[in-house]
């Protein structure tokens, strides 16, 4: 009976469709990492400089990430941008931008740290060298700290295409919203076609997700 | 802003509320059990159920929750296991929450040093005396900061419940803003519900972080 | 008469209430050597660390080349290029081999020529017997390697003086003689002006030509090496260095 529904896979285009849903989340997922990356590189580089303004600012602007869920992020950008800033994009786009200022306030809290633990005698001896603040953090204390921060940085990656799961909500055509087209299109003819299709999607994010983490836990050993 | 919606809104949101508080506390709960259970499975290698722990912890923590709820909640019942969404819910929530503790857990256990192992057996201590009295105490203070932090990350994805209907605190907000047309009332108490839930909270956390850390190591 | 090439006059220096410093004055000849001698938090290390910038200073005047050094970060960063520095801990950049160590600020910030500094390296490197670990991660050389290096990385950039703060404390005892003859011949065949911290007697009386003796922030005397270390002019000196065994 169960094993019968494994046809709605491969019926029609129904695997294809899936497939570039599943590029939708991943591009998404891609892009807002790398956004987020560069966003919260700066920020982070920031939160250790010793203005007080910026750096509460920004440690406040880390906290409301905090505290608050992705989907609500989301449905924040969703909502606020076309009513209250009358800006209309695509669903794709608010999810990048919900997403990157995300990722950005998380690494700007990982950057932070790992700045923090680089040796002060490192930036003595750049700076001995006449080297100016800003030679100094980009040959010097950036490279060190985004080799600590690394896995931190992967297991974010890994969070945030979990994370695009949630697109769907916002109607956005992720691997999610197609696996639910193709589900009701087929129910008369294969009930348990639910089962094969979200277990798919399962699969999916694992083989995305997995060998990152085991990337990260690998990196993580060594730095003992 | 109009402050007479706000106030009809009250009534729901403080069962939202609630109902938020209430599954983030049985989840959280219930995921530091099974946390607990896969880790001592993995800590001492128990043939077939270690492996078996070690499966479970790596398709929890890879997968998103809210497929792991489609699953229980839409799929389940194709083969005849049928659940209330709470049920779902709160299943989905432990089976991810779980996972992640397991592996807080586990990196707590591996945190123990060498030198603090080698002077346990030094004593003349057994497996499990070395066990109870040196790794795990030192190995649960070592993973305080990843259980804090798995705590506000369960608390959150709570808000993943709305996608099988549960009328949390997200949900309600996102019911009311579909019935009313009213976007930025709505959106406001629910970031200041999340807010009321997460500030107290992640305060408590850092504050027991501070003291099992002390407790534990003196420093 | 040899031209002064740094002064530094009346310098006093606060850590909050706590004065580190006590109205330094002395200066330094192009081509000497002058160690700073003294006992455990006398204040050697400070001074040395504001000759770079790397601690700022309350009042007084740091002179080069007969010019008042403005106390701010941009200046500090022109002169640090002719001032340079090496630490205790060789503080090498992990994530750069020992080339990209060398070559990092001459290439970045004096803007020079490549390759120019790189053929320029390689004849330090080897004048340090240093040069067929030059693609070598920092990680991978011992103490004394690193010394060298770190040696290396300073001359790279031309300094016309170098300021080295106990060089050879962190190193194995016959890793030490290695790095001193590396500095005597700085001092003896290119007439490299230095100012020396360190606790080893050996090492000061070795190469320096004047020793500036220091007490609790204040200079206490300044004297010819080996005058300091036959017949003292203070009690203060005498006491230590028969504390110091010598």
């Amino acid at each position: 009976m169960a094993h019968s529904g494994i046809n709605v896979l491969f019926s029609g285009s129904n695997f294809d469709r899936l497939l570039v849903g599943l590029w939708t989340s991943i591009w998404i997922a891609a892009l807002s990492i790398i956004i987020g990356l560069l966003i919260g590189t700066i920020f982070g580089v920031l939160r250790t400089m010793p203005n007080k303004i910026i750096r509460c600012i920004l440690r406040v602007y880390m906290e409301i990430f905090r505290i608050l869920p992705s989907v609500v992020l989301l449905y924040l950008v969703y909502y606020i941008l076309p009513r209250s800033l009358h800006i209309n994009w695509p669903g794709t786009w608010m999810a990048v931008l919900a997403f990157s200022l995300w990722v950005a306030a998380e690494f700007s809290d990982i950057v932070r740290g790992a700045l923090q633990s680089v040796p002060l005698a490192q930036k003595e001896s750049g700076l001995a060298l006449g080297l100016s603040k800003m030679q100094l953090f980009l040959y010097v204390l950036l490279p060190q700290a985004f080799k600590l921060e690394l896995p931190a940085t992967i297991n974010l990656a890994t969070r945030v295409i979990k994370t695009t799961s949630i697109l769907m909500l916002i109607s956005v055509m992720d691997v999610i919203n197609v696996g639910q087209q193709i589900i009701e299109a087929n129910n008369q003819k294969f009930p348990t076609g639910v089962f094969w299709v979200y277990g798919l999607i399962f699969f999916f994010y694992f083989i995305l997700d997995y060998p990152l983490s085991v990337w990260a836990k690998s990196l993580m050993a060594k730095q003992k | 802003m109009d402050w007479t919606i706000i106030q009809q809104a009250l009534p729901a949101y403080g069962h939202g509320f609630v109902l938020t508080v209430w599954l983030s506390l049985v989840g959280i709960i219930g995921s530091i059990i099974v946390g607990v259970i896969a880790s001592l499975l993995q800590y001492f290698k128990t043939p077939i159920l270690s492996q078996i722990a070690t499966a479970y912890v790596e398709l929890a923590r890879n997968t998103p929750l809210l497929i792991q709820l489609f699953f229980l909640y839409y799929a389940f019942p194709v083969i005849g296991w049928r659940m209330s969404s709470i049920t779902a819910g709160i299943i989905g929530l432990i089976f991810l929450g779980g996972g992640y503790m397991a592996e807080g857990f586990t990196g707590g256990f591996q945190g123990v040093t060498d030198s603090q192992i080698n002077s346990g057996e030094a004593l003349g201590m057994n497996r499990f005396q070395l066990a109870r009295y040196v790794v795990f105490p030192q190995g649960f203070a070592l993973s305080m900061p990843a259980l804090a932090a798995n705590v506000i990350f369960l608390i959150k994805e709570t808000s993943i419940f709305t996608v099988i209907a549960i009328p949390e605190l997200t949900n309600t907000a996102l019911d009311l803003i579909g019935m009313y047309y009213r976007s930025n009332e709505y959106l406001l108490m629910l970031v200041i519900g999340y807010a009321i839930i997460m500030i107290p909270v992640i305060l408590l956390l850092n504050w027991l972080e501070r003291k099992v850390r002390y407790g534990a190591f003196g420093d | 008469m040899t031209e002064e090439i740094l002064k530094v006059e009346h310098l006093n220096k606060f850590y909050g209430d706590w004065q580190a410093l006590h109205d330094i004055s002395f200066n330094l000849k192009k081509g000497e050597v002058l160690a700073i001698l003294g006992p455990s938090g006398s204040g050697k290390s400070t001074l040395l660390r504001t000759l770079n910038g790397l601690e700022n200073y309350k009042n007084g005047e740091i002179v080069f080349h007969g010019k008042k050094v403005q106390p701010s970060p941009k200046e500090w960063q022109a002169i640090r290029q002719k001032i340079g520095m090496v630490f205790q801990s060789y503080d090498l950049f992990p994530n750069l081999t020992v080339m990209q160590n060398i070559l990092l600020a001459p290439t970045k910030v004096q803007k020079r020529d490549r390759a120019e500094v790189e053929q320029e390296a390689h004849h330090l490197l080897k004048r340090v017997n240093m040069d067929q670990y030059a693609d070598t991660y920092p990680r991978e050389l011992s103490g004394g390697q690193q010394q060298r290096v770190a040696i290396v990385r300073t001359l790279a950039m031309k300094p016309e003086v170098i300021l080295l703060d106990e060089i050879t404390a962190s190193l194995d005892p016959e890793m030490v003689r290695g790095i001193e003859d590396i500095v005597k011949k700085l001092s003896e065949n290119d007439h490299m002006t230095m100012i020396l911290v360190t606790h080893q007697m050996n090492f000061a009386k070795r190469v320096a030509d004047q020793v500036l003796f220091l007490e609790k922030g204040r200079i206490i005397e300044k004297t010819p090496c080996e005058q300091f270390f036959t017949e003292p002019q203070s009690e203060r000196a005498q006491q230590f260095l028969t504390d110091m065994d010598f």
